[in-house]
């Protein structure tokens, strides 16, 4: 059966979806994966899908081309028509005729979805081959042609390369490029730009934007970044536990969200254009468990102005106040009244203001963390070469201080932790703690004071201990409770801090969610009740929901215990709402030292301000009428850094003395840093 | 402070599993045990088991002569001296079930130990101990153990010939290494062994507690690999003199010597000993693949 001899019904209308289903058939338990959805996009719309984790939108996706396992995914609609054709009782034979032809996929790990042993020109000329028919010649011009389109230098060279020769950024242009090989009409983007920087991030969007404009295609983007949905997308669906809860353009759900589920999601995200206003709203829980779904609405449990209503489904409904905006839930128009005050907003507490004036806990001074590593140049020769992960890097942290650590990946910002820690020795510098010099010798000395939270809930916790035992081992290590009944009743106080319930403290890590194991992390790192700990990236792998929740449990305890925290992640936003004073760091080295609000309204340092630029808002208004300088290039090679300012390379404002001269920190403000020889020019 | 944070559900308590759920979720593995108790039930009691003394000998029923098939009265035949296979086999269980278990749980033992510290404190250290492990490794098996039984003197305890079971551990102990080390280099990248360090924890302490639990799996798979191994590897040093001496009977030393000439007239002298040792290695095959599984806590549900 081919499409063409099908009639067209409604040209307007690219894929209409009716109730579709997916259950996952388990061995001793099916999942309802996606719950009777319904969604239509048109002929080059661009349309997200955002919800958290487990939500169902990946699936929802995966399904409508049946990527699924067939064994264990039953996939169920009504009907599910693509260009006027109902393939939802296609083989998957006849599947393929559309996979990657028509419909084609862009997955989130650019670094895993391309064969590391094929070059990038057989991967681009591969559909072009098997769908297009084309001869190896046609296809190879064509992948040329692809290559410079998304953006790709000098494509003739670079076709006979493989993957790992290409960034991370640039492996995704080649999944786009792959993409759009075969000019289909729609593109499903699998969370495309998760794993990038942001300055990446920008150019991918953009990339994806002006192509789907230029050649009508339609992409259903999935996402769970809310500032990229606002800046890029024309619909949204918002998924909660399997199912559509709202629906409307991106104008309707981010100016009047319906849902509490939207508004309390909208309002758990720390902004980056706003000065932060107090603490952020959190939906308290989890989603539901979809082995065993509630019966009504699935948002009951966590919703603020839950009612016995509730506890009947809720269908998606017409929005009274938008034209295509749906709706699931009971109370729309209650919650639209309320929505401002809900989610206990009025609790504008202010962040615990660090004494300016106390001796420092930690004064970093010309911090360096070269690694050696050998390259091989010939068949038996190497040559050394050095990465300068931290290169003359100076701090300090005040007690009760919260100090940011901003900048894309590989910038070093997680080096700079792990030598604070001695967890890698740092090769130049003085890092004095409590007045303490440290080096390899003294550091077993501060331990004790000095803690860190990892990034990634699901490795920084022993898999075969469980949590009680996590929490117990530093008490038995330094001797800090020497009775086991103490101790025992140390972990349950431990736990309810970190709020978590003490019976959690039998569970194994696995049987947590990733909220409640980053929790456990926290309250491993208070078990030994530090003066300082380094958070690396601590919410960077949780949803926005949970990120709010751990946001807030780091700042009470902030204020309860007067911790200091070096806080690094990449989230700009995150950063903001939390810190004192922000560092930004890029290539080894500090380009701007602030405090957070001058930093951010008035960044000085070009990349500081290319960074800000980049970070999408989730608010469409802005969103349009924001013009974003998007850095060109990519971060150089550590391993060969560009001479004068590192930066140099990328920067906006360049001009050659940039690349003769190294910028020293100097004072712009008494408490503003800017390491950039032009600033001063900037002011004048 | 207490923080409310999440919606106070019921307390689901996770199942701690019991015997039973062993049972009806590894059926395999229960079969494993229930064979290997079996099998050292009637080494211990073999005495009472067993229908001959199994040194007893019985020239009738000499293939030699023409007899010993298999028979109501020698069930599984006799060997060429005339002895009872059924009631060697018997006895024969408590050397191969003593040296083959306990030599391989020695060798992966000590391999998995020295592999986690080697990984674990890496660089030098880990340099200096792969290439002791590649100078053992040069060795054949058989002549290591013949080194190791020529340097200890012969000790018996409990009628267990400690150093055979030496000096077939002592052999395992580098190959088992090298696996862990390269499972091991694993885990010591991932946080929770930075934050150990982080925590101030000694090395001792990370290696035993937060390395070794989490590479059982190949260490579980090692293990019954390897006590198959250790019984065949026991056959060989006894059949050069240096394990066990005839009359002692042995599973490993009915398989060769004079028995494995009479392959074409007396099958039954190496098929039974051999499917001894074939259904001891799958019993113990089947019980530490389910063991894995069992011990795996991400694999609960």
């Amino acid at each position: 059966m081919s499409v063409s001899k099908i009639k067209k019904y409604n040209n307007d209308v690219l894929l209409d979806v009716l109730n579709l289903s997916v259950t996952f058939e388990l061995k001793n338990a099916s999942v309802k994966a996606v719950d009777n959805i319904s969604f239509k996009i048109k002929r080059g719309e661009f349309l997200a899908v955002v919800g958290e984790s487990g939500c169902g939108k990946s699936v929802s996706a995966l399904s409508i081309l049946k990527l699924l396992p067939p064994k264990i995914a039953k996939i169920e609609s009504t009907h599910l028509i693509f260009d006027g054709v109902d393939i939802s009782n296609w083989t998957t034979s006849q599947l393929r005729e559309i996979r990657g032809k028509r419909i084609s996929m862009i997955f989130q790990e650019p670094m895993t979805s391309l064969n590391p042993v094929l070059t990038i020109g057989d991967q681009i000329t591969e559909p072009l081959i098997t769908h297009l028919k084309l001869t190896a010649n046609e296809a190879q011009n064509r992948a040329i042609e692809l290559m410079s389109m998304v953006g790709i230098p000098e494509p003739e060279n670079r076709l006979n390369q493989y993957p790992h020769q290409f960034s991370g950024g640039m492996r995704q242009r080649v999944m786009i490029a792959i993409g759009l090989a075969c000019e289909p009409d729609l593109i499903i983007a699998d969370e495309p730009t998760t794993a990038l920087d942001v300055t990446i991030q920008a150019q991918i969007l953009e990339l994806l934007k002006d192509i789907s404009k230029r050649l009508g295609i339609a992409v259903i983007m999935i996402t769970h970044n809310l500032g990229v949905v606002a800046a890029y997308a024309d619909n949204v669906n918002v998924m909660y536990a399997a199912c559509i809860i709202e629906t409307g353009s991106s104008n309707d759900i981010f100016k009047n969200p319906s849902h509490p589920y939207t508004i309390g999601l909208l309002r758990s995200v720390p902004r980056l254009d706003k000065s932060r206003e107090g603490k952020l709203a959190t939906i308290y829980g989890l989603p539901p468990n979809l082995m065993n779904p509630p019966s009504g609405c699935r948002f009951a449990e966590r919703c603020p102005i839950y009612e016995k209503q509730c506890d009947n489904s809720p269908a998606l409904i017409d929005n009274v106040t938008s034209k295509n905006a749906k709706v699931a839930c009971w109370k729309t128009d209650f919650a639209k009244v309320t929505g401002a005050k809900m989610y206990a907003s009025n609790k504008k507490t202010k962040k615990s203001v660090p004494d300016v004036n106390a001796t420092p806990i930690l004064t970093v001074n010309n911090l360096k963390q070269h690694f050696n590593i050998s390259l091989r140049s010939g068949w038996f020769t190497s040559k050394s070469g050095k990465v300068k992960a931290v290169d003359d890097v100076s701090f300090s942290i005040l007690p009760g201080e919260t100090v940011g650590l901003v900048g894309e990946s590989g910038c070093g910002k997680t080096s700079v932790g792990r030598s604070i820690l001695h967890l890698n020795n740092p090769t130049n510098g003085d890092i004095n703690f409590q007045n303490i010099s440290m080096n390899k010798d003294s550091i077993a000395l501060v331990r004790r004071d000095m803690q860190v939270i990892f990034q990634d809930p699901f490795s920084s916790l022993n898999p075969r201990m469980t949590i009680g035992k996590i929490l117990e081992e530093p008490l038995i290590v330094h001797k800090i409770i020497n009775d086991k009944a103490s101790r025992l009743k140390r972990v349950n106080e431990l736990l309810e801090q970190v709020g978590l319930y003490t019976y959690m403290a039998d569970r194994y890590p696995h049987e947590l969610s990733g909220g409640q194991r980053q929790r456990v992390g926290i309250a491993r790192a208070l078990a030994m009740e530090p003066k300082l700990i380094i958070c690396d990236e601590p919410v960077s792998a949780l949803d926005v929901s949970v990120q709010a929740q751990i946001i807030n449990l780091l700042e009470d305890l902030q204020a309860e215990l007067g911790i200091s925290y070096l806080f690094i992640a990449h989230d700009l936003a995150v950063v903001r709402h939390i810190s004192h004073k922000v560092i930004v760091m890029y290539l080894g080295k500090i380009m701007e030292v602030a405090d957070e609000k001058s930093l951010y309204s008035k960044p000085q340092h070009p990349y500081t301000k290319a960074l800000l630029d980049a970070a999408p808002v989730p608010d469409p208004e802005i969103e349009k009428n924001r013009k974003r300088t998007i850095l060109k290039g990519e971060l150089p090679s550590p391993l060969n850094p560009p001479p004068g300012c590192v930066f140099s390379t990328r920067c906006p404002e360049y001009t050659k003395e940039c690349s003769k001269l190294t910028p020293p920190l100097v004072k712009f403000t008494d408490e503003h840093f800017v390491s950039c020889i032009k600033v001063k020019e900037f002011n004048a | 402070m207490n923080l409310k944070v999440s919606t106070p559900t019921k307390v689901v308590k996770p199942s701690r599993r019991t015997f039973i759920d062993f049972i009806r979720e590894q059926p395999l593995g229960f079969i494993g045990l229930i064979m290997i108790i079996t099998m050292f039930f009637a080494a211990i009691f073999a005495p009472e088991v067993a229908p001959y003394n199994p040194e007893d000998v019985d020239f009738e029923a000499s293939p030699a002569l023409g007899g010993g098939q298999p028979s109501w009265e020698h069930p599984l035949g006799a060997d060429a001296f005339g002895r009872d296979i059924l009631s060697r086999l018997i006895y024969g269980a408590r050397t191969a079930l003593s040296i083959g278990f306990f030599s391989a749980m020695l060798g992966c033992t000590l391999g998995a130990i020295i592999g986690t510290t080697s990984a674990y404190f890496g660089g030098k250290v880990d340099l200096i101990i792969q290439r002791l492990i590649d100078l053992m490794l040069s060795f054949p098996i058989v002549i290591l153990a013949i080194v190791v039984i020529a340097i200890f003197p012969k000790t018996v305890v409990v009628g267990i010939d400690i150093n055979v079971i030496i000096a077939i551990a002592i052999p395992f102990t580098p190959k088992v290494a090298r696996v862990i080390r390269s499972q091991a280099l694993t885990i010591v990248t991932l946080p929770y062994i930075d934050a150990a360090k982080a925590a101030g924890y000694s090395s001792s302490r990370i290696i035993f507690r937060h390395i070794l639990p989490n590479v059982s799996a190949p260490f579980l798979i090692m293990l019954t690999a390897f006590i198959g191994q250790a019984i065949l590897l026991e056959a060989s040093l006894s059949f050069l003199g240096l394990g066990v001496v005839e009359p002692t009977p042995s599973w490993g030393l009915m398989l060769s010597g004079v028995n494995s000439d009479y392959y074409r007239t007396a099958a039954w002298m190496i098929i039974y000993p051999g499917l001894a040792v074939s259904i001891a290695v799958f019993s113990f095959n089947l019980l530490g693949d389910s063991l894995r599984d069992w011990l795996d806590p991400k694999l609960k549900l």
